[in-house]
């Protein structure tokens, strides 16, 4: 489950968008099919437009509490039923829940996708939530939440980060729920969720592999095409008030190495044609981060060494606010203040003297392989087209943007930096190393925010 | 993909009645190396992989971690390369610059377009830093200070702590049981590298796996370019036998984590072993099977005590480990430790029944087309099947030697091969001990 960022890949448009066929259902269930025949496979994804950042105060993880429920049974379909049935055809399932959408997935042998679709379908509106499998699955969400977030410094950061930068939006909240939450969660509230969000006209189905897209129209109304649409819930929007000045906060954990976080509030792609920003950011991304010898490893952890790793991370693409996000591991004997200066440094030199023709031709050269090499993953694919739907967006959108983002130039590199990373709109996070045994003094110094 | 048609004995899937394998080519290289090629026009694109077999069981016991650090810095610098040049030429083209190392195997792999002026570079690249590494001195002080960060970072880290403690506790002194330690990084030399470099990197030892865009005659030049220039000689290096049967060992280590984490297992099976498929289809029905494996079940699905528990056998060049993990809340270590217990011993002493091996093979089977459907997954089986000489119509096989697996089969092979009375087990973040 969730899915944070995906930095430049989901810009990353198909060289043809000849095979994709769609088609909207009597229900408002948006069926696309992505026709690709070099393997008898297929996967189908069906994608609810409900994420984390739906809930509401009070039962933050319900969405991806919910996901794990709809493998538990249904009228029809006994708990732990539907995954015998998709294993017994060979396939492979999932789910994954993300602060904007939930899904689902199944891959298997193109001759069994009617038994996926069937199973899908089933679940999508007749789902029975016992107080017996939800009082069992939510102690498996809170092991989940220990493992994933309570016992990974770096994780717990990242949450506390996130926590800080939006003090508004519900991406303040972490998708898998605070652990208050899930102690005080029932059923009901997982019924609640169910009958608000899982609904055909709330849903989009990607279907791709080796099909033909009639049947799979065929097949698609013959299994979801009966489930009633319901009353769409009124969705309220959310914001998030601008930053009034920096945030810094530092997080103790079990650790040996200190971490450290800058994450820039910046904007989401909203306008393909006509926004700039979010183009510019992604290659900003990509000259900062893009490969081995891009700015930040090449100085800071090449030459200076002063850190052990560095990174830069932009998600132009989602249904909230968006950041511009660095981190980075002080290398021995250097402090994480040392390791701000010298990342502080690498974007002043992009806002005062910019990026050269050689660093955007270099971006550009990737973007363009990926696009090729995405073909040879029909899941990501799937993928792509899923989340663009999701977000509110087409996957009509995915070559225009790639479009765009190879017109890019310096100059808009340079604005969007002097734009974008300015400390009023920053939040910075620092871990804290804390020794294993309590017993034993942190060490002093390395690690303290100043 | 161009494929052949291979019939199918499989009565428990009768959908499947026929479906196609990669049609594999296989030669020698006048350089010695052995190359594994699948022709495949679909997408303009080219991967290729060079193995050697130099992962660290090879590291010799005072140089334990050479064998990582040679790998590492193979893109490094070579000659008329500095390591900048290396990833930005790449960047320029678009290819990808990558690798895997574990104890058995270093490979250094590429993704690349296939057009020529594309192509043609990336090779070029690759051809260097396969065969003129020059392992810097100062990429090779930077590369060990961030090793020895990372490793005391691991050291406070419960899933190292307990892989760590589990690996020793399994295969002893031998070679797959070793760790490496600040200690041992702080004394390695440039001259082992080298040395490390010319004994195990040989053209004789290489095993080049191609899958893409490119003809039998240009995938024929591309494996001479790419080890023509290795090390001669180099006599392949034989890893010391595991002691297949060990006594059992309980190991508690304090950690202040809110879960222990929780490994048990022995020393399992190797690749070329008779028994791997009972044991491999044996092993979906105890903790293989996503979520439909007894562990499974009894663990996650009937009391909700671990988000993730699973077994599974690591098939290596010696035997490798047999492994059940998991995570659950210390307050219930113990009680859920128990039930793996019990869980495995059950198995072991019973077996599994018809109906779960019928599940278990049509799982397999039917989803044998998955293990095949994109070029990567197709290169990864040519470096497997390279590796490990197993025969060239392996895919073909695969599935007729999973469907031959009789319940007697597994419960003999178990029986012989797993004591649930000798298993090594590591709690680390264990509860206090009443």
């Amino acid at each position: 489950m969730r899915i944070y960022s995906l930095l430049l890949c989901l810009l990353l448009a198909p060289l043809a968008q000849a095979e994709v066929f769609e088609k909207t259902l009597s229900n408002g269930l948006k069926v696309i099919v992505k026709e690709d025949h070099r393997a008898p496979t297929v996967v189908q994804q069906i994608w609810y437009r409900a994420g984390s950042m739906d809930e509401k105060t009070g039962t933050t993880g319900v969405a991806h509490l919910l996901e794990h429920m709809m493998f538990k049974g249904t009228k029809s379909v006994p708990a732990g039923e539907f995954s015998r049935r998709i294993a017994a055809a060979g396939g492979r399932e999932n789910a994954f829940t993300s602060y904007d959408y939930t899904a689902y997935f199944q891959q298997l042998h193109k001759s069994q996708l009617p038994l996926a679709m069937q199973l899908e379908a089933d679940r999508s509106h007749n789902l029975v939530i016992s107080k017996q499998e939800f009082a069992k699955e939510i102690q498996v969400v809170m092991e989940e939440r220990r493992w994933r977030t309570d016992d990974d410094a770096h994780s717990l950061m990242e949450e506390r980060l996130m926590a800080t930068a939006y003090q508004e939006h519900p991406y303040h909240n972490p998708v898998i729920g605070w652990m208050n939450d899930l102690q005080n969660m029932t059923a009901a509230d997982a019924q609640d969720w169910y009958k608000s969000w899982y609904a055909p006209n709330n849903a989009t189905l990607v279907i791709a592999g080796d099909v033909d897209a009639k049947q799979v129209f065929a097949l698609a109304q013959k299994y979801y095409g009966k489930i009633p649409a319901a009353n769409p819930v009124l969705r309220k929007s959310s914001g998030e008030s601008p930053q009034l000045g920096i945030k810094r906060i530092v997080v103790k954990a079990p650790a040996e190495l200190p971490y450290f976080i800058m994450a820039y509030q910046a904007p989401t792609l909203r306008d393909v044609e006509n926004d700039w920003q979010p183009y510019a950011l992604s290659v900003l991304a990509g000259v900062l981060n893009g490969n081995e010898s891009a700015r930040l490893n090449k100085a800071l952890v090449r030459e200076q060494q002063i850190a052990i790793s560095v990174g830069a991370g932009y998600d132009s693409t989602s249904r909230g606010p968006s950041m511009f996000m660095l981190d980075g591991t002080p290398a021995t004997g250097k402090t994480v203040a040392e390791l701000e200066a010298a990342i502080r440094a690498q974007l002043q030199a992009v806002v005062k003297e910019g990026v050269s023709e050689e660093e955007l031709k270099r971006v550009r050269a990737q973007v363009t392989a990926a696009e090729v090499y995405k073909l040879d993953s029909v899941f990501y694919q799937a993928m792509q087209i899923g989340q663009m739907e999701s977000i509110g967006m087409s996957y009509h959108d995915l070559p225009k943007m790639l479009k765009k983002l190879q017109a890019v130039t310096a100059q808009q590199v340079q604005d969007v930096a002097r734009e974008i990373l300015q400390d009023d709109h920053l939040t910075v996070a620092v871990l804290d190393p804390q020794p294993l045994d309590k017993n034993k003094q942190a060490k002093g110094g390395a690690a303290h925010a100043h | 993909m161009r494929t052949k048609l291979i019939s199918m004995v499989a009565l428990c899937c009768a959908s499947f009645s026929a479906f196609a394998t990669p049609q594999i080519q296989h030669w020698q290289s006048a350089s010695g190396a052995q190359v594994y090629f699948v022709e495949d026009h679909d997408l303009p694109m080219l991967d290729v992989a060079v193995n050697f077999a130099a992962g660290n069981a090879y590291d010799e016991a005072d140089k334990i971690g050479v064998a990582g650090l040679t790998h590492g810095l193979l893109d490094a610098g070579s000659t008329g390369l500095s390591e900048d040049d290396i990833a930005r030429k790449m960047a320029d083209i678009g290819a990808q610059l990558g690798g895997s190392f574990d104890a058995d195997r270093a490979a250094v792999s590429l993704r690349t377009l296939s057009s020529a002026a594309e192509r043609d570079a990336a090779l070029d690249i690759l051809a260097r830093v396969l065969q003129q590494p020059l392992f810097p001195e100062a990429v090779l002080q930077r590369n060990k200070a961030s090793m020895i960060a990372g490793l005391k970072e691991a050291e406070t880290k419960p899933e190292h702590l307990s892989g760590k403690a589990f690996g020793k506790a399994v295969f002893g002194a031998h070679p797959y049981g070793w760790q490496t330690e600040v200690s041992d990084v702080e004394k390695i030399q440039r001259a082992d590298l080298e040395n490390f470099y010319r004994r195990h990197y040989s053209a004789k030892a290489a095993v080049v796996a191609l899958m893409g865009d490119v003809t039998r005659q240009q995938a024929e030049a591309i494996a001479q370019q790419l080890t023509a220039n290795l090390p001669q000689g180099g006599a392949s290096v034989l890893l010391p036998l595991v002691n297949s049967k060990i006594v059992a060992s309980e190991q508690r280590i304090a950690h202040p984590a809110s879960q222990s984490h929780i490994l048990l297992g022995a020393p399992g099976v190797a690749r070329n072993d008779p028994d791997y498929f009972p044991l491999y289809v044996g092993n979906y029905v105890l903790g293989g099977g996503g979520f439909v494996s007894r562990l499974m079940e009894e663990v996650r699905e009937k009391r909700g005590m671990a988000y993730s528990v699973y077994s599974y056998f690591m098939p290596m060049q010696q035997p490798g480990a047999f492994q059940i993990g998991l995570q659950t809340k210390k307050e219930q270590a113990d009680e859920a430790l128990k039930l793996v217990r019990e869980t495995l011993a059950t198995f072991v002493a019973k077996g599994v029944t018809e109906k779960e091996l019928i599940a278990a093979k049509q799982n397999i089977i039917g989803g044998f087309p998955l293990r095949i459907d994109s070029n990567r997954k197709i290169l990864d089986y040519l470096s497997v099947i390279g590796f490990y000489q197993m025969p060239l119509t392996y895919l073909d096989d695969f599935t007729v030697q999973v469907e031959k697996v009789t319940t007697q089969q597994i419960r003999d092979a178990y029986q012989c091969r797993i004591d649930p009375n000798a298993m090594a087990t590591v709690i680390v973040g264990a509860p206090e001990v009443k």
